[in-house]
């Protein structure tokens, strides 16, 4: 199946080693030494950079630690004032979920419409997909989320044109209300990675499909509806996954607009910049630390429902059969 | 005919919007302060290049050089360390056969999707308490260490579809495993090790949070921290000169998009690559 080589699968796991090793043959010059030999940065790293501190922090997460004094026990306490003490906290939770919800589909519809505009036989495609793509490199950079304040702070661009119209809004980084949406508005663009995996996912789907359809009267939206977007799933599914989990640990742009303080009145406040501030600001590392291990297993669930939702929606050609 | 001139349309159209505020940045750059926040007019009035010479000053007593050449180091240690460890480590993975491949392969996938967060307090503890807060080294040693997980798996995806056959007829002619790797797998494995440099380099010259929180003095900030600095110090009459330390911080990039956009699109249209 063609479209399973090029278009990126979320987990392809270790069996795809297998199916892909060819006929199983004894090689006694092969010796599993030298694997490990190969493999030892990585099993290095891997067991000082992420096992060991995963079960460090999951420790911490459990004391009361300032980084100079040795971590002291206290249970289940910082997961307790979380929930039950801590309303900044619970402010976090608020605005990084409606940061999520509302800058992930904003961005991939973005790049699904943009994909289909592209998906057309030119020798200019290759231009535009570049172009669009572009932002995606310089949206992550300190200097471009500065833009952003700057063009949607009072008497910036945005704040003027809408006063040109009549609207008048003042500066959207002071604003309450607003602050979030700059910071969305950043984020969504930033749609051209998805929006080239969906190109390539388009590629992917087989001309007879269109030409058999259009054969039964199908137009425009109707092939939209029963051919892209089906043939299109895995990859929606793989770009939804992926834009989520990056969504919950957005940092720069809150940051850089807000000052790094969250505001106004904690409209800002994505919950790895109050982590930050907990943790290194005020060295709070225990607390930083049940904060870490919250994000990772609110994050856990819901890649988890993601899946089981999947199978409503998500279309594998050839699975029928089985 | 006319259908491809909308076509054309539509694109321009799109591309001249998303695009506006790169050039609302670069001709705000050559724009005195009171212009950038008083009028809507995207060309200045008069191009001034006083705020790049405001920059090229330097700031808390470091010059701008010196944060350049501090990115640098960063960027080019992440690259060099991430290029080789993660190509070793993904010829393990793709070619070679041990005991442990299948679950440590998984391990190696999951923690693409582990959020760093978890990670960041204990691994600063470690550096803190090897005295190495505050030099580059808690940004290049992990690399060194193959902790960017992403770049073994795209290696991985690439050596697997080079021709078993070659390996084969080396281990006929007698290679071990190592001359297998350095002779064969590792140059034809060029296009994705192109493609890791170019991403790691862009993404570590691109990053906040880690060089945020190590370090801590002025003469080892990178760009990024010397842009935040610039922007705490300063109010909205310098924004001039804001706007063109932030052209600066992009060049690099700009740079290496003109120069490999093929690639890095290529790069994210086969591997799901996420900036």
């Amino acid at each position: 199946m063609a479209a399973q080589q090029t278009v990126p699968q979320v987990d392809p796991g270790p069996r795809g080693v297998t199916a892909s090793r060819g006929p199983r043959r004894q090689r006694p010059s092969e010796r599993p030494g030298i694997a490990y030999l190969f493999l030892s940065p990585w099993v290095l790293g891997a067991l000082l950079l992420t096992i060991g501190p995963m079960l460090a922090s999951l420790y911490l997460s459990f004391t009361d630690y300032d980084l100079f004094t040795s971590p002291g026990w206290v249970g289940w306490e910082n997961y307790r004032n979380l929930f039950a003490d801590d309303p900044r906290f619970l402010t976090a939770v608020w605005v990084t979920l409606k940061y999520v919800l509302i800058s992930t589909p904003l961005k991939l519809a973005a790049a699904l419409a943009v994909a289909l505009l592209l998906n057309r036989p030119s020798r200019a495609q290759g231009f535009y997909r570049s172009a669009f793509y572009a932002p995606s490199l310089l949206g992550a950079s300190v200097a471009v989320a500065l833009v952003w304040r700057v063009m949607f702070d009072g008497g910036g661009v945005v704040d003027q044109s809408l006063t040109v119209l009549g609207v008048s809004t003042g500066g959207w980084v002071s604003n309450p209300s607003y602050a979030l949406l700059v910071i969305v508005a950043l984020a969504v663009w930033q749609f051209g990675a998805p929006m080239v995996i969906f190109l390539a996912g388009l590629k992917q789907i087989p001309q007879e499909l269109y030409d058999a359809s259009a054969v039964d009267g199908a137009g425009w939206w109707r092939q939209l509806r029963s051919v892209t977007l089906p043939m299109l799933s895995p990859v929606i599914f793989f770009n939804l996954v992926l834009e989520t989990i990056h969504a919950f640990q957005a940092f720069t742009g809150a940051f850089v607009i807000s000052g790094g303080r969250g505001g106004p009145v904690d409209s800002t406040l994505f919950y790895t910049l109050y982590l930050y501030q907990r943790g290194f600001t005020e060295f709070r590392m225990g607390y930083a630390s049940a904060m870490a291990w919250v994000l990772v297993l609110v994050v856990a669930v819901i890649t988890a429902v993601l899946f089981r939702t999947a199978r409503l929606w998500v279309f594998y050609a050839g699975e029928e059969g089985r | 005919m006319t259908r491809r001139v909308v076509w054309h349309a539509a694109c321009v159209a799109a591309l001249a919007v998303l695009l506006y505020p790169v050039a609302w940045l670069l001709t705000a750059s050559v724009k005195p302060a009171n212009e950038i926040l008083s009028s809507l007019r995207l060309w200045p009035e008069r191009v001034i290049l006083g705020n790049y010479a405001e920059v090229l000053r330097g700031m808390a007593g470091v010059t701008v050089w010196q944060f350049l050449a501090n990115s640098l180091i960063v960027s080019v240690g992440s690259v060099v360390g991430t290029v080789v460890s993660c190509s070793l480590a993904a010829y393990a993975f793709s070619w070679l056969r041990f005991r442990l491949r299948g679950p440590l392969f998984a391990f190696m996938v999951m923690t693409i999707l582990l959020p760093v967060h978890v990670l960041l307090i204990p691994q600063y503890t470690i550096f803190q308490r090897l005295s190495l807060v505050d030099t580059f080294w808690p940004l290049v040693l992990p690399k060194l260490l193959a902790t960017d997980a992403f770049f073994v798996f795209l290696i991985v995806q690439f050596m697997r579809s080079l021709p078993r056959e070659l390996g084969d007829a080396a281990r006929m002619d007698g290679c071990g495993p190592v001359r297998v790797f350095t002779h064969i797998v590792l140059p034809l494995s060029k296009p994705a090790l192109v493609t890791t440099a170019i991403f790691t380099f862009i993404w570590s010259w691109n990053d906040f949070l880690s060089q945020l929180i190590y370090l801590n003095t002025p003469k080892n900030y990178t760009l990024p921290l010397a842009l935040r600095l610039f922007i705490d110090q300063t109010s909205q009459t310098s924004y001039g000169a804001m706007m063109a330390m932030s052209v600066l911080t992009l060049v690099p990039i700009a740079l290496f998009f003109f120069a490999f956009q093929r690639l890095l699109v290529e790069g994210v249209a086969t591997s799901g690559l996420n900036g």
